[in-house]
């Protein structure tokens, strides 16, 4: 068990999480019923699947120049992803798109 | 370990394809603008992974850099813009 191994291993497991997560963000976009409501999982889930799979493949790498640069990536899409998701979300709502409102049922009377 | 990073690209690129049927298909015009900013975060990982595929990391990761700048400019330059301008038209086309 070289140290290597462990690297490799740790930086893996780490890509496969944040594939995961990335996964799940994407079946948001699809599926999830209003804009407002997409914005979450498009803002939130997608910022944490990109940094993990990012720190994932610099974990890959070791202490080299690369993983300096990509852990500079990280730190700007950590700060940008949920400005921009805000900015667009900010500018539905100065145009006047509604929320979702889930219906009310008129024949149930319980 | 190369194999591995196949498998983890194609697992990508079938992510990536997921958020098209939100650009085709969304009813209003901010469901595509924001489908679109998702497809461009997920890139920015596959060109990283494509860097680790070819064995040529350092090009690669300015490119993504590069490409995250890209991204969130577009993403604020377009937000901006449907704030203001497209206020005429309804956000339903």
């Amino acid at each position: 068990m070289s140290s290597e191994w462990i690297q490799h291993g740790i930086g893996g497991g780490l890509m496969v999480i944040g594939l995961a997560f990335m996964f799940f963000g994407s079946l948001g976009i699809l599926r999830l019923p209003d804009f407002f409501a997409r914005t979450h999982a498009a803002s939130k889930v997608d910022t944490v699947g990109i940094a993990v799979v990012l720190a994932g493949i610099a974990v890959i790498e070791g202490l080299t120049l690369n993983s300096a640069k990509i852990a500079i990536a990280i730190m700007f899409l950590t700060l940008t992803n949920p400005v921009a998701a805000h900015a667009l979300a900010r500018a539905a709502l100065r145009h006047g798109l509604k929320p979702w409102q889930r219906r009310a049922r008129p024949n149930r009377e319980e | 370990m190369s194999a591995f990073f196949v498998a983890v690209a194609i697992f990508l690129v079938a992510i990536i394809l997921m958020p098209f049927y939100r650009v085709l298909r969304g009813p209003t015009l901010f469901d595509r603008l924001l489908a679109i900013g998702a497809i461009g975060g997920k890139i920015i990982a596959l060109i990283l992974i494509a860097g680790l595929l070819f064995n040529r990391l350092d090009m690669f990761v300015d490119l993504a850099l590069a490409y995250a700048a890209l991204n969130f400019i577009g993403g604020i330059a377009m937000a901006e813009y449907f704030r203001y301008i497209g206020s005429r038209a309804s956000p339903r086309k």
